[in-house]
C-alpha cells in the first residue's frame, strides 16, 4: 500500500486571471489562517487527521510522497515547509527514499531559499512556467519573466533538486508558433520533467468574465488539440515521453506523487479544500463502503475555526461504492502510458473481461493493448472521455 | 354559508331557466365577469371569493386538469322571481370549431364580451357568427371599461354594426370592480328564451363537454333537452350505442352536487363510472335506457383532424406511458385521434391527428408537463392526396407514406383564412401572407381603424409558423380565425434528410417545390450546429428523391479531455462522467451518429433565414437547380 501527503497553501501575491484554484491574496484570512501561523495550522490538523485515522481503523506506512501545492507554497518562507514536512515524518513518518515537492512560482524563490528545501530533505520543486512568450504571459497575468524560470531551474540544479516546468497552451492570442517556442524554451532548459496543460476556462474566473463578454476569444478545441499533438511531437524528441495526459518524462523522473492519485492511492489532503482518499480496511464497521474521499472546508477562516475548535475540518465526504472506486480506476488508469490492467479489472469486476471486447477501440486507434493492459494512443488522449465511456460501456458500469 | 335555492334541480319549471354561454376572445376577461357573476348571485359568499378562486386554481394545477366552471347553476332573482340560469363554458380556441359548437347548442343565448380596449378579435368574430347560426340571442358587452384605454364608445359602434342593433344597445361592465355586471344578469333574464323542451317526452340531453377527473373517473356535461332523468336510471348514448348505470346525477353550484334528477332545460353532470376513452363524445345524445328517445339530437358528428404529427418518447421504454397518457387526454378531447407508429430514427409512438397546430400544441404541452413524459416530436403535416403515375391514390399523413416514383398529382387541403388586422399592418400580412402561398379575396374595414382580411391558403402553409409570424410583423396585434376550404393541386416534393448517408424518417417533409431548398439548407445547418461533434466526420444532406439539394458537414472532433485530474479533481470528474453516461442516454443513435433531443424538437421550430450565409446557400441550391 502507499500513501502520500498533500498539502495545500492557500496563498499567492497576485491572482492570476485564469485561476479558479483555491488561494487568496490577503496575508491573513482570519481564524489563525495567515501566511505567518500556517505552518501551525497545517501541523494541528496533521494530528487531528491522524487521530480521525486511529479511530477509523485506518493504518497508513510511512508517506512515500508529500507534495505542497497551491496557490503559492513558496510564499511561505522555506522554513516553513521544512517544519511541515518534519510533521509528517513525526506523525507517519516519511519512507527513505520518498519524493518531497513543491510547487513554486519562479518569482518567488532564489538560491538562497532552494537550498534551505534541500538542506530539509525535499528532492523536486516545481516551477509554474506556463510560457516563454511575454505576451502570451501577460494575458495569463504572470509576473515573472522567462529569465526568471531560467535561474530557478539552475539554483535547484545546483542544490540537486529535480525540476519540472508546467506550460499552459492555448491562451487567447496565443500562435502555433508562440506555443513550439515556449515548448522549445522549455526544453532547453534541460529538465527531466513538463507538465503542458490545456487552458481551462471557469465561467467565475476573471478570464472566464472576460472570454463571457466578449473582450476575449473563446479557446478553440481544435487549436489546443494541435498545440497537444505539437507539444507531443516536440517532447518526445527531446526524449521526454508522455506518462500521463499532460505530463511528460525522462523515465525515471516521471512525478511519484502525481501516479499516486492515477492509481488510486491513499493520500492525507491538508490544508483549506484539500481532497483526501482512503481505502476503506476490510471489515470497517465506520463505513460500509469501498472507500471514502473527503474535503476541507475551503475557506481558510472557517478551515481555521474547525481546527481551533479541534474538530476534522472537513466540509463534506463521500463513501467510495465498488463500482464508484472501479470507474475511479478506470478513468484514472486511461489516462496513464501504464494503462488499465485487464486481469486487475476483471477481478474487480467478478468476471472476465474478454481482451476481444476492446478490439474495436484498438481497430479505431483508440489504444494499444500489450501484455494484457490497455494503454491510450495519441488519440486516445485526445479523446479520453470517450474512450472512459466506451470502457465503461464494455464493463457495464 | 352561500344563499339557500329556491329552484331545486330536477323541479324547476323550464319558464324559469336561462342558459347562455359567453362568447370571448382570449385574455378579453371572460372568467372574470364569470367569477363576479358566482360572486353577485350569492353562490359564492364575497368573503370566500377570494380563497375560493385560489383553491380552484391549485386544485387545476395539483391534478393537472382543468375543473373549469364548464356548466354553473347560477340562481339571479329578478323583478321578486328566482331564475335559475346555466352558465356554460365555451373552449375559447381557434381549434376546437366543434366542441364550441356543440357549447352553443346547449344554450339560447350568447353574452358577447368584448374587451372595451381592444375591440373585436378574428376568434370573437367566428364564435359570434357560429352563434348566430345556432339562433342564439346576442347580449352584446363591452368589458373592462374600468381601463382608463377603454374606448367603449368606438367599440360599441363597432359591435354595433356587426350585429344590427343600436350602439346604445351594448352594456358596458367591468369584470375588475363589478360595475355593471348586476344589469347584464338582469338583461339576461330579460332577453334570453326561457328552454322550450317537451318535459313530457322521453329523456334526451345533448354532451357538450366530458372531463376526466382523477378522483371520479369521467365527469360528462349535459344539457336537458326534453323529458326528466333520474339518478339510478340507466342511461343509453345514441351515438356510440352504450348504456350505463350512472352513478350520479347533479349540478354544479358551484361545487358538484348529486341531485335527485334533472329536469328538461336544466344544465348538468353525469356521472357514469365510464372509464374508457370513447364512452362519452361530446355531441353525442344521452336518453333514458328504460324509455329511449327514438330520433337523438342533431349534429352529432365525430371530430375530423387536420393536423398530423407523430410523438415519440424519448426513452422508448415509455411508449406504454405515452399510450396510457393518450388514452387519458381523449377523454377530454374527442377530437384527438392516434395510431401507433414506429420510426427507424425515433423508435415507437403514435401518429397524432389535431385539430390544427394550437391543439397539436396543448396535447403535447400536457403529456409532458401532466404525465412527466419526454417526448420527441415531429414536424406537422396535413393529408395530402397523392396520385402516383400508374393512377394509385395515396392519403399521405406522414412524409414517410409519400410514395415512390413519378408522381402524377398531389392535392392538398385549403383553409378560409380570416385576420383582423389595425390597417397600418395591411402590406405587413399581404407579404406573410403571399410568402405562404395565399390568394387573397375580399379586404373589409370593420372600422376606420381596423380591417379584415381574407384569404384563401394551403392549410400546410398555416400550420407550419404561419401564426407565430403573423403575431411577429403585426406586434401581436392580428387575429387569426380560419376553416376547411376544400382543396387544391399543388406542386409539392418530398425532402429527405440524410445523416452519414442515412436517411432520417423524423425530418423528411412535404413542402412546395419553391421552398424546398430553403427548407433543405435550413435543416441541414440547424443539423449541424445541433449535434455535437464526434469521432468522426459526418455528412448532412437534404435531398429530392436521390438528388442532393444541400450538404453540410460536421467535422471529426479532436479533443474532449480535461487537462488536469489531480486529487482534488476525481470526484467531480467522476460525476462528470456519469452525468455524460445519463445524458447519452438521452441521445438518439442514428447508424453511429449520436442526436440529441433538441435536433429533433428543432426540426420544428421554424425561425425565418435571416443570415447571410443562409440565404446565400439557399439561392445557391436553387440557382443550381434553375
Amino acid at each position: 500500500m502507499t500513501y502520500e501527503i498533500y498539502i495545500h497553501v492557500p496563498f499567492c501575491l497576485r491572482r492570476c486571471g485564469y485561476c479558479d484554484f483555491n488561494t487568496y491574496t490577503a496575508p491573513d484570512l482570519g481564524g489563525g489562517a495567515s501566511r505567518g501561523n500556517y505552518a501551525t495550522m497545517v501541523v494541528r490538523e496533521m494530528e487531528v487527521i491522524h487521530r480521525w485515522q486511529d479511530n477509523h481503523g485506518i493504518e497508513e506506512p510511512k508517506a512515500s510522497t508529500v507534495f505542497f501545492g497551491g496557490g503559492t507554497p513558496t510564499v511561505l518562507p522555506a522554513a516553513d515547509l521544512v517544519r511541515m514536512t518534519g510533521a509528517v515524518r513525526d506523525i507517519w513518518g516519511i519512507a527513505d527514499d520518498a519524493e518531497i515537492t513543491t510547487e513554486a512560482n519562479p518569482d518567488t524563490v532564489d538560491e538562497d531559499y532552494i537550498r534551505e528545501l534541500a538542506d530539509g530533505g525535499f528532492t523536486r520543486i516545481s516551477f509554474g512556467m506556463q510560457s516563454a512568450v511575454p505576451h502570451v504571459l501577460r494575458t495569463l497575468d504572470r509576473t515573472h519573466t522567462p529569465a526568471n524560470v531560467e535561474a530557478g531551474v539552475r539554483a535547484a540544479d545546483h542544490a540537486g533538486l529535480r525540476s519540472s516546468v508546467d506550460l499552459i497552451y492555448g491562451a487567447p492570442g496565443e500562435s502555433l508558433d508562440d506555443w513550439r517556442a515556449s515548448v522549445r524554451t522549455a526544453i532547453g532548459l534541460g529538465v527531466n520533467h513538463i507538465s503542458a496543460y490545456a487552458l481551462t476556462v471557469e465561467p467565475t474566473t476573471k478570464m472566464g468574465r472576460q472570454i463571457a463578454s466578449g473582450i476575449l476569444p473563446r479557446p478553440d478545441d481544435d487549436d489546443e488539440a494541435a498545440k497537444y499533438e505539437i507539444a507531443d511531437d516536440m517532447l518526445a524528441e527531446a526524449g521526454l515521453r508522455w506518462y500521463e495526459i499532460s505530463n511528460w518524462a525522462r523515465p525515471g523522473y516521471e512525478s511519484r506523487h502525481n501516479l499516486g492519485y492515477w492509481r488510486n492511492v491513499d493520500w492525507a489532503g491538508i490544508g483549506p479544500g484539500a481532497h483526501s482518499h482512503y481505502a476503506m480496511p476490510e471489515g470497517s464497521r465506520t463505513y460500509d463502503a469501498h472507500g471514502i474521499r473527503s474535503w476541507d472546508i475551503a475557506h481558510p477562516r472557517m478551515w481555521g475555526q474547525a481546527l481551533s475548535m479541534g474538530r476534522t475540518p472537513w466540509q463534506g465526504h463521500e463513501t467510495i461504492t465498488h463500482d464508484e472506486n472501479l470507474e475511479e480506476t478506470i478513468m484514472l488508469g486511461l489516462r496513464l502510458r501504464e494503462g488499465l490492467d485487464l486481469a486487475g479489472l476483471g477481478r474487480a469486476l467478478g468476471r472476465v473481461v474478454a481482451p476481444d471486447a476492446f478490439a474495436s477501440l484498438r481497430d479505431r486507434g483508440m489504444i494499444t493493448m500489450d501484455g494484457g493492459r490497455i494503454t491510450p494512443t495519441r488519440k486516445g488522449r485526445l479523446l479520453n472521455d470517450a474512450l472512459i465511456a466506451d470502457v465503461f460501456a464494455i464493463c457495464d458500469l | 354559508m352561500a344563499i339557500e335555492q329556491h329552484n331545486k334541480p330536477g323541479y324547476t319549471d323550464q319558464s324559469l331557466i336561462r342558459n347562455f354561454c359567453i362568447i370571448a376572445h382570449i385574455d378579453h376577461g371572460k372568467s372574470t365577469v364569470a367569477d363576479r357573476i358566482l360572486q353577485l348571485s350569492g353562490i359564492v359568499p364575497e368573503r370566500e371569493m377570494r380563497d375560493r378562486f385560489l383553491d380552484r386554481m391549485d386544485i387545476e394545477q395539483e391534478r393537472g386538469i382543468t375543473i373549469k366552471s364548464q356548466a354553473v347553476r347560477v340562481p339571479w332573482t329578478f323583478d321578486g322571481t328566482e331564475y335559475t340560469l346555466g352558465m356554460i363554458d365555451t373552449p375559447g380556441h381557434v381549434d376546437f370549431t366543434y366542441e364550441v359548437s356543440r357549447a352553443l347548442a346547449a344554450c339560447e343565448g350568447a353574452v358577447l364580451l368584448v374587451d372595451a380596449t381592444q375591440g373585436i378579435e378574428a376568434q370573437t368574430l367566428s364564435n359570434l357568427y357560429m352563434a348566430i347560426d345556432h339562433d342564439l340571442t346576442i347580449i352584446p358587452v363591452l368589458n373592462k371599461i374600468d381601463l382608463p384605454s377603454a374606448e367603449p364608445d368606438k367599440h360599441a359602434e363597432e359591435i354595433a354594426g356587426l350585429i344590427g342593433c343600436n350602439p346604445s344597445d351594448v352594456l358596458r361592465v367591468s369584470g375588475k370592480t363589478g360595475e355593471g355586471v348586476a344589469d347584464l344578469l338582469d338583461q339576461i333574464v330579460m332577453d334570453v328564451p326561457a328552454p322550450n323542451g317537451d318535459p313530457d317526452a322521453p329523456a334526451r340531453a345533448l354532451i357538450f363537454d366530458s372531463v376526466y377527473d382523477s378522483y371520479r373517473g369521467i365527469v360528462t356535461y349535459i344539457r336537458m333537452e326534453d323529458g326528466e332523468l333520474h339518478s339510478r336510471e340507466k342511461v343509453h348514448m345514441m351515438g356510440i350505442g352504450m348504456t350505463h348505470e350512472p352513478i350520479e346525477i347533479g349540478v354544479i353550484s358551484p361545487d358538484m352536487t348529486p341531485t335527485k334528477a334533472l329536469g328538461a332545460g336544466e344544465v348538468g353532470y353525469i356521472i357514469t363510472g365510464a372509464k374508457d376513452v370513447s364512452q362519452s363524445k361530446v355531441g353525442d345524445t344521452l336518453t333514458s335506457a328504460v324509455r329511449p328517445a327514438s330520433e337523438p339530437l342533431p349534429g352529432y358528428r365525430d371530430p375530423k383532424p387536420m393536423v398530423y404529427s407523430g410523438l415519440f418518447p424519448v426513452d422508448n421504454a415509455q411508449f406504454p406511458e405515452l399510450r396510457e397518457a393518450l388514452d387519458k387526454l381523449k377523454l377530454n378531447d374527442a377530437a384527438l385521434v392516434y395510431t401507433p407508429e414506429t420510426s427507424v430514427a425515433l423508435g415507437f409512438g403514435f401518429r397524432c391527428g389535431f385539430l390544427g397546430l394550437l391543439h397539436m400544441e396543448i396535447v403535447s404541452e400536457r403529456l409532458s408537463r401532466e404525465f412527466g413524459l419526454d417526448l420527441i416530436q415531429t414536424a406537422p403535416n396535413v393529408t395530402y392526396e397523392v396520385t402516383s403515375e400508374d393512377g394509385s391514390v395515396h392519403h399521405v399523413t406522414n412524409p414517410s407514406e409519400f410514395p415512390d416514383g413519378k408522381i402524377k398529382k398531389i392535392v392538398e387541403p385549403m383553409v378560409a383564412a380570416d385576420i383582423i388586422l389595425p390597417k397600418e399592418f395591411i402590406g405587413a400580412v399581404m407579404d406573410l401572407c403571399q410568402e405562404h402561398r395565399g390568394q387573397m379575396g375580399t379586404m373589409e374595414y370593420i372600422s376606420t381603424e381596423r380591417v379584415e382580411m381574407h384569404y384563401r391558403m394551403p392549410l400546410a402553409e398555416i400550420v407550419f409558423d404561419f401564426f407565430d409570424q403573423l403575431k411577429s410583423r403585426t406586434k401581436g396585434y392580428a387575429s387569426l380565425d380560419y376553416h376547411e376550404d376544400g382543396e387544391q393541386s399543388a406542386d409539392l416534393v418530398k425532402v429527405d434528410i440524410l445523416i452519414q448517408g442515412e436517411k432520417v424518417d423524423a425530418f423528411s417533409a412535404i413542402v412546395h417545390r419553391d421552398k424546398a431548398y430553403s427548407y433543405g439548407v435550413m435543416m441541414t445547418k440547424k443539423l449541424r450546429e445541433l449535434i455535437p461533434r464526434q469521432q468522426f466526420e459526418i455528412p448532412i444532406q437534404a435531398a429530392i428523391g436521390s438528388r442532393i439539394i444541400a450538404r453540410e458537414t460536421i467535422r471529426a472532433l479532436r479533443k474532449d479531455v480535461l487537462a488536469k485530474c489531480y486529487g482534488g479533481d476525481i470526484t467531480r470528474k467522476r460525476k462528470l462522467l456519469e452525468k455524460q453516461k445519463a445524458g447519452k442516454k438521452r441521445m438518439k443513435m442514428l447508424g453511429h451518429v449520436e442526436v440529441p433531443q433538441e435536433a429533433f424538437i428543432a426540426a420544428l421550430s421554424t425561425d425565418e433565414p435571416t443570415d447571410r450565409d443562409t440565404k446565400d446557400k439557399i439561392r445557391a441550391a436553387q440557382k443550381k437547380e434553375g
